[in-house]
């Protein structure tokens, strides 16, 4: 096993009153998909913005990026390590055509101030080309697109930057079937690409299709590391709940029970 | 789990490389049943562009024509172009406000405030009328300015700023103008070249001629460009074509004017500035800085834009234009009034930007609306004058119905897109 490229250590964050991280561990390897679990309230969102930059960690853990201490205060901080953060709004501007959409703030000049649409327009194709992804046309406003070229823009926005982590906050949360296998396809591709994934997901068969480790917070702490191919549905279920016995379980014995009666 | 899933159907071979649409969304346009269908999806997606300006004015041109045929006459066509330059300038500079999502309510007052300046220090300090000027459009700027920083500073909505722009502004055109209430100023010199100044013919044939040089030789290169990038690209006959089409219009237009007096400079500023201004937007960064922050402002800060200067610094344009129209009202009129600005100019402004095409939501829009929606207006107003026994009350009601008209479209095209959106694939 390689070192892992992204490595937290005791890491905690309070608001005020509320301990939402306490001293949480959370590592991610090239070439392998961490999906972060948890039920709602468990801290994932906020793990992944301190991890983005957006928080800024309370003293006493210790991020490792490649084996060096890193300290990530701002989010420029986390973009120069090489840490892309898709946020479950995508912030994409919805008048905008897709390969303005993809260099926004980024853009490329040819003399001062103007812009070299040819050389983006170029750089869109050969990206999303990358990723397998076929959008016919990179010339339409975005809000003509789909959700799931939606959020396939944002992820390829994401990669411009040629990230070495992507974290992705609930992806396919809006998604219909057929949208969200393409963005799973596309997570797959980033992992055989040898970028590191980290991916917040409710659905638990998105996570089983896509993912090789979960990661489980519970009330803000760890409860729990598995590797989803050994690993049963109830097992994780129990440690997202805290307890074997649990809503989820108890349904599905029901229904397991219903489904043999009937047989 | 299959890979490469296409997120759509894979789209149908097109015939070499000339489309730069999306081939699904192109409705094979061969058949008249499919042009129709094309055009019938392109009104509810709200994609149609100038076409409804430029067939209303088509239709007012044919109205107006069969009720008086003066109307289309050189002379008439030449004074109209000259009308509609101040309120022009000011609805570029409204135009830019729009495309971030805003309002300004203060352009009227400041082309006022704009007007007293010029004239005061002209003809009462004895300013050289060059200076007048500067100093006529500094003000705007300082006003712009500061609206844009108590709006993306402070946070007050732009409405209410603006608003109180237009108060505080009218009164301090008042206070500067008092005791006088008018101040004339010189019917010869540079102000008043402004709006008397035709250029002899060969004058506007150059500018035609190089015009279409221009947008045929940077056409060309991008062309060129996107060809060798392997990007889809237009053919050398269809670039020329479209080239020869923007000559239509232009020739007509200086063919026309020449029979009168000659290319207006007035009309000139107006229509360089909306170049001008068009270029920025669709060009450069900072035009695409203003183009998300009015799509989305939460994602443009997020790309790293300076939303606060982007906002500030489209205040202090707007203004500024506002400043050069009220320069412009003070040229035509030769002289500044306590009234110069404070009428219709503001309600004309920005009804002329909404029936050129540019959304009041934000985003949506281009430099043109200005010159479309301009001659509109400007042709309404000239083409009752033609009339007989119809006042002031027609032109109201008749440039209310086009305004609330250009801003259903605006309204129902916003709906269809987030229909349209997220929709489908
Ligand atoms: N900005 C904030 N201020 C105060 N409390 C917060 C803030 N962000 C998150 N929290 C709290 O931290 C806890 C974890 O929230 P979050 O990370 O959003 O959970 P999850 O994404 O797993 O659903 C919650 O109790 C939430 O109320
Ligand atoms: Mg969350």
């Amino acid at each position: 096993m390689s070192t892992p490229v992204l490595e937290l250590s005791g890491i905690s964050k309070t608001f005020g009153a509320v301990r939402a991280l306490d001293e949480v561990d959370l590592h991610v390897q090239q070439g392998e998909v961490v999906a972060l679990l948890g039920d709602n309230g468990a801290g994932k969102s906020t793990l992944v913005k301190v991890i983005s930059g957006a928080h800024t960690a309370d003293t006493g853990g210790a991020v490792v990026w490649d084996g060096r201490t890193v300290e990530i205060t701002t989010p420029a901080d986390a973009q120069r390590l090489g840490i892309a953060t898709i946020y479950q709004d995508l912030a994409l501007c919805d008048n905008l055509d897709i390969v303005a959409n993809l260099f926004l703030g980024n853009e490329h000049l040819h003399f001062p101030g103007t812009l070299d649409e040819v050389e983006m327009e170029r750089r869109a194709w050969e990206l999303l080309r990358s990723l397998s992804v076929d959008i016919p046309d990179l010339r339409v406003p975005v809000a003509s697109l789909s959700g799931g070229q939606r959020q396939i823009v944002a992820i390829a926005r994401a990669l411009l930057g040629e990230p070495r982590v992507v974290m992705l906050d609930e992806p396919t949360a809006a998604l219909g079937v057929a949208q969200t296998a393409q963005v799973l396809d596309l997570i797959e591709q980033l992992r055989d690409q040898g970028l590191g994934v980290i991916l917040i997901s409710h659905n638990m068969a998105d996570v089983r299709a896509v993912a090789d480790r979960a990661a489980v917070l519970r009330l803000g702490r760890n409860a729990g590391d598995f590797p989803i191919a050994g690993t049963s549905y109830e097992e994780i279920v129990a440690a997202i709940t805290g307890a074997a016995d649990n809503p989820v379980t108890r349904r599905d014995g029901r229904q397991t029970a219903g489904a043999e009666e009937s047989r | 789990m299959s890979r490469n899933t296409p997120v759509t159907d894979p789209p149908a071979p097109s015939e070499g490389d000339t489309g730069r649409r999306d081939p699904r969304l192109l409705d094979t346009a061969a058949t008249p049943g499919g042009w129709w269908r094309a055009a019938k999806r392109k009104v509810r997606a709200g994609e149609l562009g100038a076409a409804p300006v430029v067939i209303g004015l088509l239709l007012i041109a044919l109205v107006f024509q069969l009720l008086n045929d003066r109307f289309l006459s050189p002379q008439n066509l030449s004074n109209l172009t000259v009308q509609i330059a101040a309120i022009g300038l000011m609805t570029t500079g409204v135009i830019v406000v729009l495309l971030l999502g805003e309002i300004d309510l203060s352009i009227g007052s400041v082309a006022g405030l704009s007007a007293a300046v010029l004239a005061v220090t002209v003809m009462r300090h004895g300013w050289p009328e060059w200076a007048g000027i500067a100093a006529a459009l500094g003000t705007g700027l300082l006003v712009g300015l500061f609206h844009g920083f108590v709006f993306a500073k402070i946070g007050v909505p732009a409405f209410v700023v603006t608003l109180a722009g237009l108060l505080g502004w009218q009164g301090l055109h008042l206070w500067a103008m008092s005791p006088d209430g008018t101040i004339n100023t010189r019917s010869e010199g540079l102000i008043a070249s402004l709006t008397q100044t035709y250029f002899v013919p060969w004058i506007g044939w150059a500018v035609v001629l190089l015009v279409l040089a221009l947008h045929l030789a940077s056409t060309l290169t991008s062309e060129h460009r996107r060809r060798a990038a392997g990007l889809p690209h237009r053919s050398l006959a269809e670039t020329v074509l479209r080239t020869a089409l923007l000559a239509v219009p232009l020739a007509a237009g200086a063919w026309i004017l020449n029979q009168h007096n000659g290319l207006p400079l007035a009309f000139l500023v107006f229509v360089g500035a909306v170049v001008t201004l068009d270029l920025v937007l669709r060009k450069t960064r900072y035009g695409r800085m203003i183009y998300a922050v009015g799509g989305n402002a939460e994602a443009a800060r997020r790309a790293g834009i300076n939303t606060v200067l982007i906002r500030i610094s489209v205040f202090g344009i707007a203004s500024t234009l506002a400043a050069l129209g009220g320069v412009m009202l003070v040229s035509r009129n030769i002289a500044a009034s306590t009234t110069t600005g404070g009428g219709q100019e503001l309600m004309m402004a920005i009804a002329a930007a909404v029936i050129g095409g540019t959304s009041l939501f934000g985003g949506r829009g281009n430099a043109y609306s200005a010159l479309l929606g301009g001659l509109v207006l400007g042709a309404i107003t000239s083409g009752l004058l033609l009339l007989p026994n119809v006042d002031t009350s027609v032109r109201f009601m008749i440039t209310a119905a086009v305004l609330l008209v250009a801003v259903i479209m605006d309204a129902a095209s916003r709906r269809g897109r987030k229909t349209h959106a997220r929709g489908g694939g």
